[in-house]
């Protein structure tokens, strides 16, 4: 059977969660293997949600957010860069594959480079393959 | 005086555990003795010469609290808590290894291949040269000979069992057992079943004395020898790692007493499914520096984040072993 990536993304609702719409409202077509989950700000995605993810069946986790110095309260999307950046180390330590967590910075206006990005990532994720956690992970008994 | 009344019967049990958790069960010191007026001891490994057939002997509920320590690494282990359950009216995980995997659920970022090769083939003490590794059945001259069967991870109590309380630490502080004892024998209304018990609800910060200011900001992190620790000031906001906030609140701060930072035994405050994801939060959230080089940087002090922060915690937390 052919392999459907699971992805899941984290939308800012100020920035990136619009860029996802201007691509829907723009008609532009892209690879279907996303679901959108909006926050109000990268900020507030907290580690354990993109752990969650992992640990529930995602193979690969998407977190967007408006460009630095455009954060609609200032400073969440650098807090989202500090603790990706430690979120990094710490999957690479539990063997996941640094490749399946990914960052960008997409404004209101770029719809295209969202749509670009889904295509891209549900590329690499397809190359990877399915993702192992939920089944290594399991308590048996 | 106490004749009359019926006494409490006790068990206490150790699986994959240091001896630890058993000795601050001896720490309440003369308090033993109104331990003992008030409850037989009818199994515990650690003090009484008593078998485990003793325990598959006796009824169903015979128990009326059983404290068991250890976190779940073999068979015997698994064997024992699911006896235990059976005998007792109350089952508590008693301390950090039962409640959340503990020191040797670290096992869990290796695996039983790579823990016996290492043990019975690499390690420097070591004469093996036929490669024997232990099996669970082995046929000798005299007969067949078991031992238990040492598993590929390690689960916590509660991952194995039904639990009725937790109680946290490593090992818990004796007054807060003193104090869990003694609501179980004056018949005061116990907790709602799964409740942590003899520890707070908050965070150590909440009841930690050292000086804070809402202003956390780091360029760099420093192991706790790399720096002069003033003795006053939050060890956070000297750049030294604490758990505690991430950590629940009880132990009355003795390591930071001690002038060492937190390093996490009582697990999660209430409402927090994974203290080393909520740490991380916190930790990152410090972190003074805008470009991802600079950020990485200041990671990079951080060597080993997935052992420091989840350090006790490892089996039960989201990703609760090494995908290799």
């Amino acid at each position: 059977m052919e392999f459907k990536p699971r992805i899941i993304a984290f939308l800012c609702n100020w920035c990136s969660y619009t860029g996802a719409d201007l691509a829907g409202t723009s008609r532009m077509e892209y690879r279907e293997n996303v679901r959108v989950i909006r926050v109000m700000c990268s900020g507030r995605v907290e580690p354990s949600f993109v752990l969650k993810a992992f640990a529930s069946g995602a193979d690969g986790v998407l977190i967007c957010g408006c460009h630095p110095g455009d954060c609609h309260y200032q400073e969440g999307n650098y807090r989202c860069l500090r603790r990706f950046t430690l979120l990094q180390k710490y999957i690479i330590q539990m063997g996941i594959e640094s490749e399946r967590l990914k960052l960008e910075w997409i404004s209101a206006s770029e719809g295209k480079q969202f749509a670009e990005l889904v295509n891209s990532f549900t590329e690499t994720i397809t190359e990877l393959g399915p993702c192992s956690i939920r089944e290594k992970t399991k308590i048996l008994l | 005086m106490e004749t009359n009344r019926q006494k409490l019967k006790m068990a206490v049990y150790w699986a994959a555990s240091c001896g630890g958790c058993c000795v601050s069960v001896l720490d309440v010191h003369e308090k033993l003795f109104d331990v003992v007026a008030a409850a037989d001891l009818l199994f515990w490994p650690i003090a009484l010469d008593t078998k485990y057939r003793d325990v598959e002997e006796m009824p169903d509920n015979h128990l009326d609290l059983t404290l068991f320590n250890g976190a779940i690494r073999n068979s015997e282990n698994e064997h024992l808590a699911k006896l235990l359950r059976k005998k007792s009216k109350i089952l508590v995980a008693y301390g950090s290894c039962a409640h959340l995997g503990g020191i040797p659920g670290l096992a869990n970022f290796t695996s039983k291949e790579e823990i016996f090769k290492r043990v019975y083939h690499e390690s420097e003490s070591t004469i093996n040269p036929e490669k024997t590794l232990p099996s669970p059945v082995c046929e000798v001259k005299e007969g067949t000979i078991t031992i238990p069967e040492f598993y590929d991870d390690v689960r916590s109590l509660s991952q194995v069992t039904d639990v009725d309380y937790f109680i946290p630490g490593c090992p818990p502080q004796t007054e807060r057992l003193v104090e869990v004892f003694t609501a179980i024998v004056t018949g005061a209304e116990l907790p709602p079943k799964g409740s942590v018990v003899g520890a707070g609800t908050r965070t150590q910060c909440d009841e930690c004395i050292r000086e804070k200011t809402e202003n956390k900001q780091i360029k760099k992190f420093y192991r706790p020898w790399e720096i002069a620790d003033d003795g006053i000031t939050c060890f956070l906001e000297q750049g030294v790692i604490c758990m505690g906030p991430a950590t629940r609140s009880g132990c009355g701060y003795r390591c930071i007493k001690g002038n060492a930072p937190c390093r996490g035994c009582y697990g999660p405050p209430a409402g927090v499914p994974d203290p080393g994801a909520k740490m991380m939060s916190a930790v990152a959230g410090i972190i003074d520096e805008k470009e991802p080089g600079e950020i990485s940087k200041v990671v990079a002090d951080i060597a080993d984040p997935a052992g420091l922060f989840y350090r006790f915690s490892l089996p039960v937390s989201l990703i609760r072993k090494k995908v290799s």
